[in-house]
């Protein structure tokens, strides 16, 4: 094949550097499917190029950890023999293009890198940013991405437990659909990517291949402009059903020996696979790309290579278990189709047609992957706002019902209904509590899962801000009465050749390596999702974190609702009022400036540990941290979650607007039948606990406000959703 | 030989995907729509040369699997 | 005495049906393949959830055809109890056994919630267990399970007391409101002439543990495992 005719450093996002060493390491110029290779390598999105040096800060290990980043999801042990398997992943740019397919890819893609390890998925979460309400085009995205992310775990029969949307102007042009997916297996039965040892058959399962989705992986890379709508031919469709095939015929051929290696073919396709498995195997690989089954006609190797159809996986086998393997997959009527072998040159050869197409060695294909220090300048640090410079509402109650009734804060309900949060018979409550959880089956010990993130926080300081998404993912999980164990991330940023932006991702970086330090949630698995800008407009810097606990007895655990009339209410944690940064100051009081709240990590280590071992130890009926919205938002939302009042009789010695919607970090709000025992304790271990109001009655009464009724907050909190999605 | 068969609901039955079009269609400014009911098409490509053969037998594909005769009505068209 | 559960590509409460009836019989149900042809000595079928072929042309549709599904139909003549939960009621429509069809949700969305229920019949194999006018509280999980049929069938449906369970409010109203997905009479549960085989959009099998949120579907596996025991 010849060299391409336009100017090849143009062609595919690659850099005039970038191509010269392309051509130091071929020696001559590339063809159209080996640039194609190279380009789609050191993408952004398969390279880490803007984020590796920083990534590498991040810490990894813990003796909970059986495998941190760089495979296809991270791992972890649960004990008795089971790991957790799990990782979050954006799919941002196909689903502003087209949400239905793009949302429902991004589920697919994320539940084949859980099974392709060896696990059964048991539980979907994501986590999605949308632009401004008002915006023309907020409405269709928000119908189509629910409804893919339904439409896939729907389908496939994985629970969709939970997960956070929040709207922002800044999202207008570039949604964020980041979803991740936890799996179970046994610890002797984890699957990876390195394919060892020549003469190893290389054999491709799933779905036929087509023209769907080349360059997905470049377009993740790159900028919007006016012109994305034209993009979507590039957008693949999702195909559940074949994944639900491609699911259990996979885990079936694992309970075999026959498996080397294997690897889910996403972004970049038979690309990334193929590499990836004969980099880590120290080995090279031949392909025949005749052999691959194609879903198209005269479809080229450079198609072929880069195509990210879905539902494939590419696996390396013990020689002469093919027949085996096909059995299996032929029951489950899917392709299986032998398309090449490994040997020992560490070379990536790919035939066609009798001929050689392409010859690149692999170690330089993936170790000269460029990898940039890109500049950057601290973002510069806010004034802290006191609460006497944030507006008092006139009346503490109709402030209230007004953040319960908007956008940010209401019932989630219209989403999650539209999800399957059942299926598996193992989902403990309903989506909505703080951290989902999902028992391990067979076993009376649950998992917990959360995602968070504030992005506004990370605006205001990104060290905080990456300190604070970390904080709070965390703070979910003891406040069901699970451990923390370790954390995914997705960090969606802009431009990093912007320094502004860099900076923002620098920041934030450091702070969650920071917090996942000092909390013990190291990091396991990772995406990285960067350019989200169009029109060089960016969006709010947001590293959104995925948490995974875990807690010994189900059945030990608390939800967030009031659970009974004459509890005593207690705040963990110190209240000191701060409203820099709210979402108070954002919506109620002239905008989201000031600087966010700082995060005291062993504060909220303490805070955080102190809780969860007093809810198994059983003196807590209810827990429910305090986020968006502060003590009122929270309260508010233990009253609607258990149907009862509360009369909050704190005589605050700080303003009552900021006592009540203040965003001070590490706090929870806790309801027990005897305050005395947990006072005591909370005292003992040094942590800031104040009984502060009874539950009962038909309403709640904040200090110095009027009551209102928990009908009435139940009403503002369920309405705005669906009339917003019902209007046009 | 190719097949082209239409499958659309039956009259009286409920058509809530065809109503949620109409409601669109209002809602981009198409005036003078009456009512909106959606089906399915669905291509199939013959090996026979028998046009009668071949749509006696894309009937009975019809009345055994592509409609369900409960609630929709089918028509099928044979290209020579 | 055996369970089977019949598993198509793509069911996906297969295993949550085994789990619920293991936990009543006592003994793991046989999981049947969709390509077997053969259903030897079973006392009761079900029909599990899920997406068989991916609810690709019509739910239920592709899985109705099923080899298996012959044996299933003849075992149903003879008597034997057969249990189609969401998609497997699809499948019991669409191949027969059931009267009517599931459509598309009136709300064009797929809605998994809690629904109350209120027991029309209950002196059949699966219902045994409540009695007529309780209001029992399971969940819906499905994109297509808007229950239609002609006027003339729902009259002998009704004439015949085939309907088992409505949906209602937790008092036992059957009103608009309560209806989740649009279906005619609040229908949510169908039995066929003889009482033997029932069809149900809701899941009673997810609701059998108070963890997970109730045991509104228990009484249906204990009146299963009592009824094939008989």
């Amino acid at each position: 094949m010849s060299s391409p005719a336009t100017r090849p450093e143009d062609l595919m996002g690659l850099t005039k550097g970038e191509y010269d060493t392309i051509l130091d390491i071929l020696g001559r110029e590339p063809n159209l499917t080996e640039l194609g290779i190279f380009s789609v390598m050191w993408s952004e999105h398969c390279s880490y190029k803007s984020s590796k040096l920083w990534l590498k800060t991040l810490p990894t290990e813990g003796p909970q950890v059986i495998q941190g980043p760089g495979e296809n999801a991270g791992v972890i042990d649960i004990g008795d023999g089971l790991a957790a398997i799990f990782k979050i992943e954006s799919h941002n740019h196909p689903s502003f293009i087209e949400p239905y397919q793009g949302a429902a890819t991004g589920v697919g893609g994320i539940l084949r890198d859980v099974f392709t390890m060896g696990a059964r998925p048991v539980a979907n979460m994501n986590a999605l940013r949308f632009g401004s309400p008002d915006h023309p085009k907020t409405r269709h995205l928000v119908d189509g991405v629910v409804a893919g992310i339904g439409g896939y775990g729907n389908c496939i029969g994985v629970p969709t437990v939970g997960g956070e949307v929040n709207f922002d102007p800044a999202y207008n042009g570039n949604i964020l659909v980041n979803a991740m997916t936890v799996g179970i297996a046994s610890t002797d039965k984890i699957f990876y990517s390195a394919a060892a040892g020549v003469g190893l058959p290389v054999v491709y399962v799933g779905s036929k291949t087509g023209r769907d989705g080349i360059h997905g992986a470049t377009m993740a890379s790159a900028e919007f402009d006016d012109d994305s709508d034209e993009k979507r031919p590039t957008v693949q469709v999702g195909d559940p059903f074949t994944e639900k095939l491609l699911l259990e015929a996979c885990l079936e051929l694992m309970a075999t020996d026959a498996i080397v290696a294997i690897q889910d073919m996403g972004a970049a396709g038979l690309t990334s696979s193929s590499v990836e498995m004969a980099s880590k195997g120290n080995v090279g690989i031949t392909l025949s790309l005749d052999d691959v089954p194609q879903r198209e006609e005269n479809m080229t190797p450079y198609e072929l290579m880069l195509s990210e159809s879905q539902e494939r996986m590419l696996m390396v086998l013990k020689p002469g278990r093919e027949d085996e393997a096909r059995a299996i997959f032929e029951k489950w009527e899917l392709d299986l189709s032998v398309i090449g072998e490994t040997n020992d040159s560490q070379r990536l050869v790919l035939m066609w047609k009798g001929e050689i197409d392409a010859d690149i060695p692999i170690p330089p294909l993936v170790e000269a992957a460029p990898e940039y220090d890109r500049p950057w300048t601290a973002t510069p640090p806010r004034a802290v706002r006191e609460p006497s410079e944030v507006a008092e509402p006139t009346d503490i109650s109709e402030a209230l019902l007004t953040l319960i009734g908007s956008s940010d804060l209401c019932s989630r309900r219209w989403v999650w209904e539209q999800y399957d949060h059942m299926v598996m018979g193992d989902t403990v409550g309903r989506p909505g509590g703080d951290a989902a959880m999902v028992r391990v089956h067979g076993t009376k010990k649950a998992l917990a899962i959360s995602t968070d993130c504030t992005p506004r926080y990370v605006e205001g300081n990104p060290v905080e801000g990456g300190k604070q998404a970390v904080a709070e993912a965390w703070r979910n999980v003891p406040s069901v009465g699970a451990k923390p164990l370790a954390v995914t991330n997705n960090l969606n940023f802009g431009n990093p050749e912007r320094d502004e932006i860099m900076a923002q991702l620098v920041g934030a970086v450091q702070g969650m390596g920071a917090a996942c330090e000092a909390l013990d949630a190291p990091v396991v698995s990772g995406n990285v999702s960067l350019y989200n800008e169009t029109n060089g407009q960016a969006i709010l810097p947001t590293p959104v974190i995925g948490c995974v606990g875990l807690i010994d007895d189900a059945a030990s655990a608390v939800g967030n609702g009031f659970t009974a009339e004459g509890q005593t209410i207690i705040i963990v944690g110190q209240t000191a009022g701060w409203l820099g940064c709210s979402i108070y100051q954002r919506d109620l009081a002239g905008g989201s400036n000031g600087a966010p709240p700082p995060v005291d990590l062993v504060t909220e280590r303490r805070n955080g540990d102190f809780v969860r071992t007093a809810i198994l130890d059983g003196l807590v009926s209810a827990c429910h941290d305090v986020s968006d919205g502060g003590l009122a938002v929270a309260l508010a939302e233990m009253a609607i979650a258990g149907g009862i009042g509360a009369e909050i009789d704190a005589t605050p010695d700080i303003p009552t607007h900021a006592w009540a919607f203040g965003e001070d970090q590490a706090r929870y709000v806790v309801t027990c039948s005897d305050p005395d025992d947990f006072l005591h304790r909370a005292a003992a271990a040094g942590v800031p606990a104040e009984a502060t109001g009874t539950t009962g009655g038909p309403a709640l009464t904040l200090p110095g406000a009027k009551p209102i009724s928990v009908a009435n907050l139940r009403e503002t909190h369920a309405r705005w959703f669906p009339e917003y999605m019902a209007s046009r | 030989m190719k097949a082209r068969v239409h499958i659309t609901l039956k009259n009286g039955v409920l058509d809530p995907q065809g109503k949620a079009i109409h409601h669109s269609l209002e809602g981009l400014g198409f005036d003078g729509v009456d009512d909106v009911r959606q089906g399915k098409f669905i291509e199939i490509e013959l090996s026979g040369n028998d046009p009668d053969a071949a749509r006696a037998s894309v009937s009975e594909m019809c009345e055994k699997l592509l409609a369900n005769t409960v609630i929709e009505n089918y028509a099928v068209e044979i290209d020579d | 005495m055996s369970a089977a559960v019949i598993v198509f590509p793509g069911s996906n409460c297969d295993r949550d049906i085994a789990v619920a009836l293991e936990a009543a019989l006592g003994t793991a149900p046989l999981m049947v393949w969709h390509g077997d042809s053969a259903l030897p000595g079973v006392d009761l079928i079900a029909v599990p959830g899920g997406f068989s072929y991916g609810d690709y042309l019509r739910s239920g549709a592709m899985a109705a055809n099923s080899p298996i599904m012959r044996e299933v139909v003849s075992h149903a003549g003879r008597g034997v109890p057969v249990l189609g939960i969401c998609n497997g009621f699809q499948v019991l429509t669409e191949c027969g056994l059931l009267p009517g069809v599931l459509m598309r949700n009136a709300s064009l969305k797929f809605v998994c919630r809690d629904v109350d229920l209120r027991v029309e019949r209950g002196n059949t194999a699966f219902t045994g267990g409540y009695k007529v006018g309780d209001v029992i509280r399971i969940p819906v999980a499905h994109h297509d399970g808007n229950y239609f049929t002609d006027p003339d069938t729902l009259k002998s449906i009704e004439d015949n007391d085939q309907v088992a369970f409505r949906y209602c409010e937790p008092d036992g109203t059957v009103s608009d409101a309560a209806n989740p997905n649009g279906s005619l009479a609040n229908i949510a549960g169908v039995l066929n002439g003889n009482g033997n085989v029932l069809g149900m959009m809701p899941h009673p099998e997810r609701l059998i543990d108070p963890l997970l949120g109730g045991t509104g579907g228990t009484p249906m596996f204990t009146a299963l495992a009592e009824a094939v025991a008989a």
